[in-house]
């Protein structure tokens, strides 16, 4: 430990903790919003239920966290999944479908049973992502291309071409209800996300999923069914996507076979880049996902609060994401890490020499 | 055993030779059909009129209106055969689309362009291929007018105009501000719509427009934007959607937002879908400027003269209506989309 570093060792620990420059990028945009409208941070309370921004932002980035916890576990088996905005697609068009031709819309088990057979869909579609991958061995980014391109033709089919639109009060509960003041879809999330949480940290099975983005085969010889869980996370991952398309659909009540959950497979995959989960595989981040979700929601909400040009939107949220991939990349720390070295001694020297 | 095989192996082979023959019969019967085609398009015009047509996407409940007047009048029974694709509001899909239409040598090439520029080279291919164009809906910004033969579609600037003088006479007489949901960035509905807007609300003092941001014609990103705006500005009177998607897409953000459309923030739409008309006489929706999507008769007419070599109109305008929250209650039970 150099004599000129100012730095104490536990700023120096939080510094250097992964999550470190995600979390300010997170309080740099909060200011920024803030100063941009000194309301932004604020909540008010109106029928019981909590209104704000913050609000605004978990409940528009529920439906992103529901996709970035499923890409999270695959990509930590050094897998990747391109087809979860195509299951967003096919998951709200299959919904709103059968809401739509039912009897009574507005009945709880018609919606209900929607949802049954949505979610039961989108297993199937992440079981399928999963055995191409798994028993196949067709590279992931391959595989899921597949459904990637074809999804979307599927939920066409569904739809008919036409967006789909319906009335029908409990399904509008789950992207715009309330539970105890806070929005439906927060609930849902949470609860996907403390449920993950639990099952990967609290258990091996966390463990046994980095084990096998490390090394599948080492991990097959020391007796881990890789192939079982390379196939389950498939299929999670296409299971929360079709949840998190049925709360997408539900905030707009339609289904847009075109527009639904388009791109969201590169938000997820930023996401939980932006989170310190590598794309090689191995180690993961659930909290890092949840701060990178949060990143991604933000920007999309300061584009509008600080007034920037429709048509330049896309360079400055690239301009925000490389900052943080940059800020989090070992190189360039070691490299300003150096420099800051350099600096501090040259310093020094002239103390000396004055 | 033995002469099993043998048997199946000629079998085989006159199946393949049969193929042959069909495969050659097609492709012969393929370029006389051609043949006759072009003598028709020169000629007379009692063949079957083969158009290729390309679709922006399906983002609204207007262009799925637009899609099926289209398709329900391009029938075979009207004499024609219709080849339809969606562009997923892409222009690349688009140009895409038109070029195989050149290639497969249709009569005619219709299309809605997604956006108004970076049309003219495509459009000079289908030019030197000599297949005439025929644009519905939205408009290209193409220099040379010679690259189209007509332009059927509703007057946007005029749409953006009606629904500028109706909040400058009914609403503006205190000061309000009002926030925008613009089109698609770059198309022309986006474009028109907002000048026709501006131009005749810049005589009134008491109309300011504070902000203004793409919502992609979605309703999706109309709700996201109007979220946004509700955090930005605690002020806003009215809002002006360039279409009635987004505009539906506001209503659920302004209601998220604990207040009340239509009364809390006053809402003016352009396009009169059903489910904005049903909005419009619920009362959530003051105004609605009606953008005709019911294209398909016009455009048959149109194909039909220019196939049969008669002289069309370069621009023909689509009649519209507007309608306020009590118009809406009567004209709901028998609108046709």
């Amino acid at each position: 430990m150099s004599t000129a570093a100012p730095a104490t060792p536990t700023w120096q620990r939080v510094t250097q903790h992964r999550l470190f420059w995600p979390v300010v990028a997170l309080v740099a945009l909060f200011v920024a919003n803030t100063i941009a409208n000194p309301g932004f941070l604020s909540l008010r309370l109106q029928d019981g239920h909590l209104f704000g921004a913050l609000i605004n932002l978990l409940r528009g980035g529920s439906p992103l966290l529901l996709i970035a916890l499923g890409m999270t576990l695959v990509i930590a088996t050094r897998g990747i999944d391109l087809s979860v905005g195509a299951v967003v697609a096919i998951s709200g068009a299959v919904a709103l479908s059968f809401i739509a031709s039912s009897s009574d819309p507005s009945s709880v088990t018609t919606v209900l049973v929607a949802i049954g057979i949505a979610l039961a869909l989108s297993l199937v579609l992440g079981v399928w992502n999963g055995f191409l991958v798994s028993v196949v061995g067709i590279q992931p980014i391959i595989a899921t291309l597949v459904l990637m391109t074809a999804g979307r033709g599927v939920a066409m089919l569904i739809t008919g071409g036409q967006i789909t639109t319906v009335n029908s009060a409990p399904f509008k509960t789950l992207g715009s209800g309330f539970w105890l003041g806070l929005p439906v879809a927060v609930f849902v999330a949470g609860g996907v996300f403390a449920l993950v949480a639990f099952l990967t940290r609290r258990t091996a099975l966390g463990m046994l999923i980095e084990s096998v983005g490390i090394n599948p085969e080492a991990s097959r010889l020391a007796g881990v069914k890789s192939r079982s869980i390379i196939w389950t996370v498939y299929a999670v991952c296409g299971l929360f996507a079709g949840l998190g398309g049925l709360i997408i659909s539900s905030n707009v009540m339609a289904a847009d076979a075109n527009n639904a959950g388009l791109f969201i497979e590169l938000d997820a995959i930023l996401a939980v880049v932006i989170g310190g989960t590598s794309l090689s595989g191995g180690k993961f981040s659930l909290a890092g996902t949840l701060v990178g979700v949060l990143i991604i929601q933000t920007l999309t909400v300061t584009v509008t609060m600080l007034g920037i040009s429709p048509s330049v939107t896309p360079l400055f949220k690239a301009i925000v994401v490389i900052a943080v991939c940059l800020a989090q990349s070992p190189k360039i720390r070691d490299a300003v890490a150096a420099r800051r070295r350099r600096a501090a001694r040259t310093s020094q020297a002239a103390e000396v020499a004055a | 055993m033995f002469s099993t095989k043998k048997a199946r192996t000629r079998l085989t082979g006159v199946l393949a030779g049969a193929a042959v023959f069909a495969l050659a019969a097609c492709s012969s019967g393929g370029g006389s059909d051609d043949d006759t085609a072009d003598a028709g398009g020169n000629g007379g015009g009692d063949d079957v009129i083969s158009i290729g047509f390309s679709q922006v996407g399906a983002e609204s409940g207007w262009r799925a209106a637009n899609t099926k007047s289209i398709q329900d009048t391009l029938t075979a029974e009207n004499g024609f055969d219709l080849s339809f694709s969606d562009a997923q509001q892409k222009q690349e899909n688009q140009i895409q689309a038109i070029r195989s239409y050149i290639a497969q040598g249709v009569d005619v090439i219709a299309f809605s362009p997604v956006v108004e520029s970076g049309w003219d080279a495509v459009l000079e291919e289908a030019k030197d291929a000599g297949i005439p164009v025929i644009l519905t809906d939205r408009a290209v910004d193409s220099e040379d007018e010679s690259l189209y033969e007509s332009f059927i579609g509703s007057d946007f600037v005029l749409e953006g105009e009606t629904a500028g003088e109706w909040v400058s006479e009914n609403l503006a007489t205190e000061p309000i501000n009002v926030v925008e949901l613009q089109g698609t960035t770059g198309a022309a509905p986006a474009i028109d719509r907002k000048a026709g807007f501006e131009e005749a609300t810049s005589d009134n003092p008491n109309v300011t427009i504070i902000d203004s941001q793409t919502g992609n014609f979605t309703r999706s990103e109309g709700k996201t934007v109007m979220e946004g705006f509700l955090q930005a500005h605690d002020d806003i009177d009215l809002v002006y959607a360039h279409n009635d998607d987004m505009g539906l897409g506001a209503i659920e953000a302004i209601e998220a937002a604990g207040l009340v459309p239509g009364e809390d923030i006053k809402i003016v739409t352009v396009d009169a879908v059903k489910d904005g008309m049903q909005a419009l006489a619920d009362g959530k929706i003051n105004f609605i400027v009606e953008c005709n999507p019911l294209l398909g008769p016009d455009l048959a007419e149109i194909a039909k003269k220019v196939v049969a070599g008669e002289e069309v109109e370069k621009r023909i305008v689509v009649e519209d209506q507007s309608f306020t929250q009590e118009q809406a209650v009567e004209a709901l039970p028998t609108r046709e989309y």
